[in-house]
């Protein structure tokens, strides 16, 4: 969040990000119709997580965080999100195993 | 040597308002409302990750039912909100800009225009309702969802009970969203009077910069319910 420690202007970035978002979008949305088999969802997922990164990252403002203590907090609320979803589905998908 | 202290901090309060006594300068201060911020944006994972994880569970479940729920939806309407709202996170990281390179106008309009994408969004969420009225998919007493096809299985239909429970799903997930939404239409109607005022300097925009950094995650949220409720099943 060092708002002043970059002179050069982050304008062409920003708009730069703005670009590849909104064409990561029209992928998903065009690759969607397309027969891919269980790799549908994995493409849309993975579509999904890029943007997401690249919201956090630049728009966000985390690539430049001078907190430590930011970044932290963030791969803490990732971790147990995957738990919650890791442990929930460890249930529900071996519930047929005997 | 301790009276020229006590007269520098004091020297320096004078010149900085903003500045709250219990933090050591400017840039700490602004980094623990920030970190604050994500904070309460871990819980608000949470918080969805809950319903993700609900999702998740029936999605597996009912895989063909959900498939045929979601190909009612319109993915075009989703897909335009997912423009909108991107659109939208980037006049936001212009608001921050302009609040740190003190362009006041620049700032009020970012503002301005980034209320209205979030006006826009909410419209065309309230048209996708409006439809989902009209086609009696709104989980309750009228709620109908016979002779459906299952995408990919042809002669087989979807169980209106488990498609049900993707519409609650759906109204639940994108309703919470919708809110948040709103909540942040609040925050920036407040944001835009302070601007209005002339309160936001290069040493002191943190609600600038804390309202964006909650707008951009509700941004984020809806980069993953889009693909999830809108594109399940969606290719002939």
């Amino acid at each position: 969040m060092t708002g002043h420690a970059s002179a050069k202007s982050p304008l062409k970035l920003y708009f730069a990000i703005w670009a590849t978002l909104l064409v990561f979008t029209f992928v998903t949305y065009k690759v969607a119709f397309i027969e891919l088999g269980p790799f549908n969802p994995v493409v849309a997922l993975v579509i999904a997580t890029l943007k997401a990164t690249l919201v956090a990252l630049f728009f966000m403002h985390v690539w430049h965080a001078g907190e430590r203590l930011t970044k932290l907090v963030i791969v803490s609320a990732i971790f147990f999100l995957f738990l919650l979803l890791g442990l929930t589905m460890s249930d529900y998908l071996t519930r047929g195993w005997h | 040597m301790a009276d020229s202290t006590l007269i520098g901090l004091h020297h320096e309060e004078e010149h900085r308002p903003e500045l709250l006594h219990h933090f050591a300068d400017v840039t700490q201060q602004r980094n623990a409302a920030s970190l604050g911020m994500w904070v309460f944006l871990a819980t608000e994972v949470m918080f969805f990750g809950g319903m993700f994880c609900a999702y998740l569970v029936y999605r597996t479940a009912y895989f063909g039912d959900f498939a045929a729920a979601s190909k009612s939806i319109d993915a075009t309407l989703g897909a335009t909100n997912t423009g909108v709202l991107i659109c939208s996170s980037l006049t936001v990281v212009l608001a921050v800009w302009a609040a740190q390179t003190a362009r006041r106008a620049l700032l009020i309009s970012m503002l301005v225009v980034t209320m209205l994408f979030g006006l826009a969004f909410l419209g065309i969420k309230g048209k996708e309702y409006y439809d989902k009225f009209e086609e009696h998919h709104v989980p309750g007493a009228s709620f109908s969802f016979d002779h459906v096809p299952i995408p990919g299985h042809p002669g087989e239909y979807a169980n209106p009970r488990h498609a049900e429970i993707y519409f609650s799903l759906y109204f639940v997930m994108t309703g919470l969203h919708a809110l948040h939404m709103i909540v942040g239409l609040g925050i920036f109607t407040w944001l835009l009077i302070m601007a209005w005022k002339g309160r936001f300097t290069p040493e002191y925009h943190t609600p600038v910069e804390i309202g964006g950094l909650y707008w951009h995650f509700v941004d984020i949220i809806w980069i993953y319910l889009f693909p999830l409720l809108y594109l399940i099943d969606r290719h002939p």
